[in-house]
């Protein structure tokens, strides 16, 4: 197997995994209500412990160990779509991006779970349905505030506008792409989207809430090459403060 | 975690039960010296009502307010294994916030009123919050020594008289040794490790020592009122003796780590009693009416948050919003 195409494909995943989780952890202590703190923070948990799993897989193919991966690259150096680095913003925002992300990592671990490779595989197995739980929680909050009243409505329509073309830098196709399909690794970005479209469509119906016009789609890429907002780096500062004063201590 | 309610030894006693119906009074008090529990729809003195509301809901205000120093280390927890822990860590006491309101709303006053009262400045947390957690020293001297007092009061208040909160506590209490054990692991990292480690949390415990001795509160004064809410078993132990129990259960261990308790007057003495500099009970009050290092701050902050979550709570009470059946 092409372990190049399969390790991009690891970092990638691992890398929104990560920085969504993050993000995600933020909202402890400062949720609408106490139970969404308390849901967020799971989420953040289930997420930062996939990703770590992920960079366990790359460390048994020859990378380093998941915390010096993690805790010493620059943001130039880090796969995930721009999408995940983006602030919190206002719980609308924070909200569609849980949605629409996690309906795609849902589908993407689903497709993994029959991947010819076999680690990858059996993780995939464990995380899906981890994430059937993130995905309701989406789908709930998602329809109720869609339909709450007019300013949820307005706020959660203006959301999704404002992340629909980063959402679309999720499937920002990788040099490796053919080769991950030909050996089965992978099923593709494009059939990933393709599902997620089925998908979410549904759902946003039902939450009254539109789709921006196809002529608006614009795919917000780079993410993947190490390309990133000025958000990334300063989030990576503060995530390796305490990691960084002696890398090679124990904490 | 949480610190000790604060009862005010000025507080006028003589009125504690006027106009209560002696037989039913009588009754109730027979009932907590059989061991009995108080559930929320039995009779029950006002002022029993009262102490209880004010004491549950200080409580879980010290949960949430407390998940602010800690939950800014999240974002900064060295390694993966930290960061988990501390994220579940951080959750809990949320959640124990959460199970405190209820139990309080049992007594009739809402969610929302507690909160209010909180981001207002009317009703109180620990004390111990006001304070930084400048390095992650700090929250993990937080973790082990404010957790472990948190369960001497959490342990004695269990064996309380009023049902709901009993229960709330008998759960957290667990999670809450947990939390114990995760804090005593991270100091033991710290004093073992490298020469920046043992420095950083040297200096961590210097600066909470002073907010850990205060956080049983000061010696309590005999009053009438004391008297009567520990015959009622809202308060089970005198602060004093808690204090005490915290420094016989942590001094040796902290001694252990090689680490120095900042108080030169600190030992035990012939009658098995740990003496100690007498805490500045007037900083105490300063800190505890609004003038410490961060009280501003950690107001603003919940209050921001309750500003900024407003419309996700009215959009949940939108009268024709529909009702969703869980899409599993």
């Amino acid at each position: 197997m092409n372990q190049d195409a399969i390790k991009e494909l690891l970092y990638k995943m691992a890398d929104d995994l990560l920085i969504l989780g993050h993000r995600n952890s933020e909202w402890t202590g400062l949720g609408p209500i106490l139970e969404e703190d308390i849901a967020f923070s799971s989420m953040a948990q289930d997420k930062i412990g996939q990703s770590q799993a992920l960079f366990e897989i790359l460390h048994s193919l020859g990378e380093q160990e998941p915390d010096i991966v993690a805790f010493m690259r620059n943001a130039n150096q880090f796969h995930n779509s721009q999408f995940v680095e983006l602030p919190n913003g206002e719980y609308d925002f924070s909200t569609i991006r849980h949605f629409l992300f996690d309906h795609a990592d849902q589908l993407r671990f689903e497709m993994l779970s029959n991947s010819l490779f076999e680690p990858l595989a059996k993780l995939s197995r464990k995380i899906k349905g981890e994430l059937k739980y993130h995905v309701f929680h989406a789908n709930i909050w998602v329809t109720k505030l869609g339909n709450g009243n007019e300013e949820s409505h307005s706020r959660m329509q203006n959301a999704l506008n404002e992340c629909w073309n980063f959402a679309l830098g999720i499937f920002e196709e990788s040099q490796f792409e053919r080769q991950l399909i030909e050996e089965k690794i992978f099923e593709g970005e494009v059939e990933l989207k393709k599902r997620w479209l089925e998908n979410i469509s549904g759902i946003l119906e039902k939450a009254n809430l539109k789709i921006p016009n196809t002529n608006t789609w614009q795919a917000i890429n780079g993410g993947r090459q190490g390309k990133h907002t000025p958000n990334l780096q300063p989030l990576l500062d503060e995530m390796s403060e305490v990691f960084k004063i002696d890398a090679s201590a124990e904490w | 975690m949480y610190g000790n309610a604060y009862i005010d030894p000025n507080e006028k006693s003589n009125s504690i039960t006027d106009g209560e119906d002696i037989q039913k009074l009588n009754a109730f008090e027979s009932r907590i010296s059989n061991g009995e529990k108080i559930e929320p729809k039995d009779w029950m003195p006002k002022e029993y009502r009262k102490q209880l509301v004010r004491m549950i809901e200080q409580h879980a205000h010290s949960e949430i307010i407390g998940a602010l120093p800690e939950g800014t280390w999240i974002t900064r927890a060295p390694g993966f294994r930290r960061k988990l822990a501390l994220m579940a860590k951080v959750q809990d006491e949320v959640g124990h916030a959460q199970l405190l309101y209820s139990a309080a709303e049992t007594l009739g006053k809402s969610r929302e009123a507690m909160i209010n009262d909180l981001i207002t400045g009317k009703s109180k947390y620990s004390n111990v919050f006001n304070y930084p957690a400048y390095t992650w020293a700090d929250a993990c001297i937080i973790a082990w020594l404010i957790d472990a007092g948190a369960i001497i009061n959490q342990v004695a208040n269990a064996k309380g008289s009023y049902g709901p909160y009993c229960r709330a506590l008998d759960r957290i209490c667990v999670e809450e040794s947990f939390h114990l054990k995760y804090g005593h692991d991270n100091v033991v990292t710290l004093a073992t490790g490298s020469k920046i480690q043992r420095e950083m949390v040297q200096a961590a415990l210097n600066r909470w020592w002073p907010p850990i001795m205060h956080f049983f509160g000061p010696s309590d004064k005999i009053s009438l009122h004391t008297e009567i809410l520990m015959k009622w078993k809202v308060k089970m132990a005198t602060n004093d003796d808690m204090r005490q129990q915290f420094l016989n259960m942590y001094v040796p261990k902290i001694w252990d780590l090689g680490l120095t308790v900042p108080d030169s007057k600190l030992m035990k003495n012939n009658e098995n009693k740990w003496e100690y500099t007498e805490p500045d009970w007037d900083e105490f009050k300063r800190v505890i009416n609004g003038g410490g290092p961060c009280n501003a701050e950690r107001l603003a902050v919940r209050r921001n948050a309750e500003e900024r979550g407003r419309w996700v709570r009215q959009a949940l009470l939108a009268k024709d919003s529909k009702y969703l059946i869980p899409l599993a």
